[in-house]
């Protein structure tokens, strides 16, 4: 059915559709809406045997769904950003005890300095954690990749994160096609766990793994992540074929046909590239994108295929890897093998900073021309930053970073005359 | 607050030891660990170390939780020594559903195994989580607070061992004044831990108007045993701290430990009480009260307070503050007055 909803009443709505079991809540901006939305649901009786369980931190919210999936019960847990961070010890934890959980990331920036806007840093942050992490293009795509991660976590017994952007999908409202109930039933099988805390059949979860058979467990994981390439683009078919529309799998080209130019990004960012790319077709000029929907696992065939053909990518990166750049390029680049061709990487929308159609367009037509740098800042102040290091190099006691920058950059501020 | 419990009426006196007079008991008081039928639920071939009261006391409760609830229980166990010697990969010494999760996260996890159990309709099988004083009141403090908050049905009960033996015998928050660990060594002005410091977990667990606390030691293994009974005759949150003494963390003979447990308790150093809804309800009395020095004497995290100074005397000064606790306790948790220490009885 249509509705014009909010990205996170509509996730909220998907998920009851699921019928999670234990549903763990913490607030955290941008994802608060969620489980909000989720525990409205089950107070108002709507959504049935849900245990509705307010924790005191994330932390205890994935250790309380680790313990109920490990008790057989269908469980899911949101955050974003410090949230995820906070969580930590137990995403790995989860992964590594090889229980299904679904969690929803609203992804937003990590401090310091404090921001609650969106880029991807925390779910980069548990990129090699063993979940699978999916990332949604639009709001209609997260609900329907909710419905899709609690049967491909089932399947596999390897727990899944959902990744929206905070607030760009979390709090836009759109016009969304809500599944029905039977449609979810029909789709989404009762979890039959491979383990199960029981009295009946007693076992121990959890020993002590010396370096006799680490390195045979660690593999293991990795081998779930490997059958999950497989598995992903196999349930988006069977999604299909229920719901009538195409979501999720590994990758969504776009326009890719001859194109030199392959822009390559993950999330919301997309609906503004595939603009950006027709009004570039438009003028002839031979470009397409791929959003990426499975990072992990890294679907490297999928993207070498849909490459053969490219001379260059750009990759528009919501996350920094300091130090090192863009952590999508380098996999981009592992991806691409023995294909030499340039790999531009455009760090852009950090903290929320617009990503805009204009600044898209002047990096991909600089791409075409192989004028880019390797490695660019999407809008960056130059003469802030540069001001900053001057400042910072002359005096000892320079102060706090962040709040010197804003100062500089506040329109009410001397300095910002520079 | 001082009403004997019933389990305290017959007294396990025999003439010169504490033997416990089981066969003295109707049968359904029996103890735990006599019977034939117990569930072992944490069996032999374990790599405890020798004397350890950990294992001991993990014995004892969870054989008490198996009786209680007729074998349907789950366990959830933080990391610590417990978790360690009784899971070498891939062996188990486990003989119920038992998962380990992380050191901080015991609580929460066995909430999550509570709901789960709730909502599948399964209120039957019954959750317990367990770990050392480190996991309980340091690290899993946060997690701990909010099961007893919400009220979970949880029994969650804590093995002090006043440190982190399983890490080399570190400090906790449950190490008391002036205990010798490798990160409060025995050396300047105030050897060992300080004063002033640390926590008391279960008068904390009482704030959250839970429905039962207790404390309990390994010395009386009976006592024991009924409290954890008790505790899983409640719906809810539950607590219960058992003292647990490490012979290598405490620099104790092997064999001593139940000793030293008894003079933790007999010195008023670790007062056995139970509470309910936050008010004490009974109080374990002392049966011969000893000087505080008998408890301390006998460890060697404690032998730099009876070293002679260079001028031949004894400083006193830690040890009369530690007697001071003790009396302190006895005058808090009435361990003096149903007359058995004054020989009235």
């Amino acid at each position: 059915m249509l509705k014009q909803l909010e990205g996170s009443q509509a996730v909220a709505e998907a998920v009851a559709f699921c019928r999670p079991e234990v549903v763990c809540a913490y607030p955290i901006t941008p994802q608060t809406h969620i489980v909000e939305g989720v525990g409205a649901l089950v107070k108002a009786g709507t959504l049935e045997n849900c245990e509705y369980i307010n924790v005191e931190s994330e932390f205890a919210a994935l250790s309380v769904a680790i313990g109920a999936s490990a008790a057989g019960a269908r469980a899911y847990t949101a955050t974003a950003s410090q949230g995820l961070l906070f969580m930590a010890e137990a995403v790995y934890n989860a992964a590594g005890l090889g229980l299904p959980i679904v969690m929803t990331i609203g992804n937003r920036a990590i401090g310091a300095p404090i921001n609650i806007w969106n880029d991807h840093t925390d779910s980069m942050s548990m990129k090699d954690s063993g979940w699978i992490q999916l990332f949604a293009e639009n709001n209609q795509e997260a609900v329907d990749l909710h419905i899709q991660a609690f049967r491909l976590a089932e399947e596999l017994s390897c727990p899944v994160m959902v990744c929206m952007d905070g607030f760009i999908l979390t709090h836009a409202y759109e016009r969304i096609d809500v599944p029905a109930q039977e449609e979810v039933d029909a789709f989404l099988p009762p979890f039959e766990p491979v383990q199960v805390l029981d009295p009946v059949e007693p076992y121990s979860i959890g020993a002590m793994v010396g370096p006799d058979a680490f390195t045979e467990v660690r593999y293991l994981a990795h081998d779930k992540q490997l059958q999950a390439l497989r598995l992903i683009p196999e349930i988006a078919e069977v999604f299909k074929d229920v719901f009538g529309r195409e979501s999720g799998g590994l990758l969504h080209p776009y326009r890719t046909e001859d194109a030199e130019t392959v822009v390559i990004a993950l999330g919301s960012v997309n609906g503004t590239i595939k603009e950006v790319i027709d009004q570039m077709r438009d003028d002839g000029a031979a470009i397409g994108s791929l959003s990426i929907c499975s990072f992990r696992p890294f679907p490297y065939q999928a993207i070498a295929a849909a490459l053969a053909g490219a001379k260059r990518v750009v990759v528009i990166e919501k996350s920094l890897a300091p130090g090192h750049g863009g952590m999508v390029a380098s996999d981009v680049r592992m991806a691409l093998g023995q294909k030499d061709i340039p790999v531009y990487t455009a760090i852009a929308g950090l903290g929320g900073r617009p990503i805009t159609a204009a600044s898209l367009m002047e990096v991909f037509t600089a791409a075409a021309e192989d004028r880019l740098p390797d490695m660019q800042f999407l809008d960056l102040d130059y003469a802030a930053v540069e001001h900053e290091i001057a400042r910072a190099r002359a005096t000892r006691r320079s102060g706090p970073t962040a709040e010197n920058v804003l100062r500089q950059l506040s329109p009410r501020h001397p300095a910002a005359k520079i | 607050m001082t009403e004997p419990t019933t389990r305290q009426r017959i007294r396990f006196y025999q003439t010169g030891t504490h033997t416990v007079g089981n066969r003295l008991l109707d049968e359904t008081k029996r103890t735990v660990q006599a019977s034939m039928a117990r569930a072992n639920a944490i069996t032999s071939g374990h790599r405890a170390c020798q004397g350890c009261g950990e294992a001991l006391g993990a014995r004892y409760a969870l054989d008490s939780v198996m009786r209680a609830t007729d074998g349907q229980m789950v366990a959830i166990n933080a990391t610590g020594c417990l978790e360690v010697f009784t899971t070498p990969y891939p062996e188990t010494s486990w003989q119920i559903p038992w998962l380990h999760s992380l050191f901080g996260n015991a609580p929460a996890v066995a909430t999550g195994v509570a709901a789960a159990l709730r909502v599948k309709g399964r209120d039957g099988v019954r959750v317990i989580a367990q770990g050392g004083d480190g996991g309980t009141t340091d690290i899993g403090f946060g997690c701990l607070s909010g099961m007893f908050e919400r009220n979970d049905d949880v029994l969650y009960i804590c093995y002090d061992n006043e440190g982190y033996m399983n890490t080399g015998v570190q400090r906790s928050s449950a190490t008391p004044p002036t205990a010798r660990t490798a990160t409060t060594p025995a050396l300047g002005e105030q050897p060992g831990n300080v004063f002033g410091t640390g926590k008391n977990l279960p008068l904390i667990a009482m704030a959250h108007n839970i429905p039962y606390v207790a404390t309990a030691s390994v010395a009386d293994l009976h006592d024991l045993e009924a409290k954890v009974s008790k505790a899983m005759s409640f719906r809810g949150a539950r607590y219960i701290h058992i003292m647990v003494p490490c012979p290598l963390g405490w620099g104790s003979a092997a064999d001593a430990t139940i000793r030293i447990a008894r003079m933790a308790v007999e010195s008023g150093f670790f007062p056995l009480f139970e509470a309910e809804y936050g008010e004490i309800t009974a109080s374990n009395k002392i049966r011969r009260r000893v000087p505080v020095s008998e408890y301390l004497k006998l460890q060697r995290r404690f032998a730099h307070l009876f070293k002679k100074g260079p001028d031949g005397e004894e400083d006193t000064e830690g040890l009369d503050r530690l007697q001071k606790m003790a009396d302190a306790n006895i005058a808090r948790f009435n361990l003096l007055d149903d007359g058995i220490a004054q020989g009235t009885s």
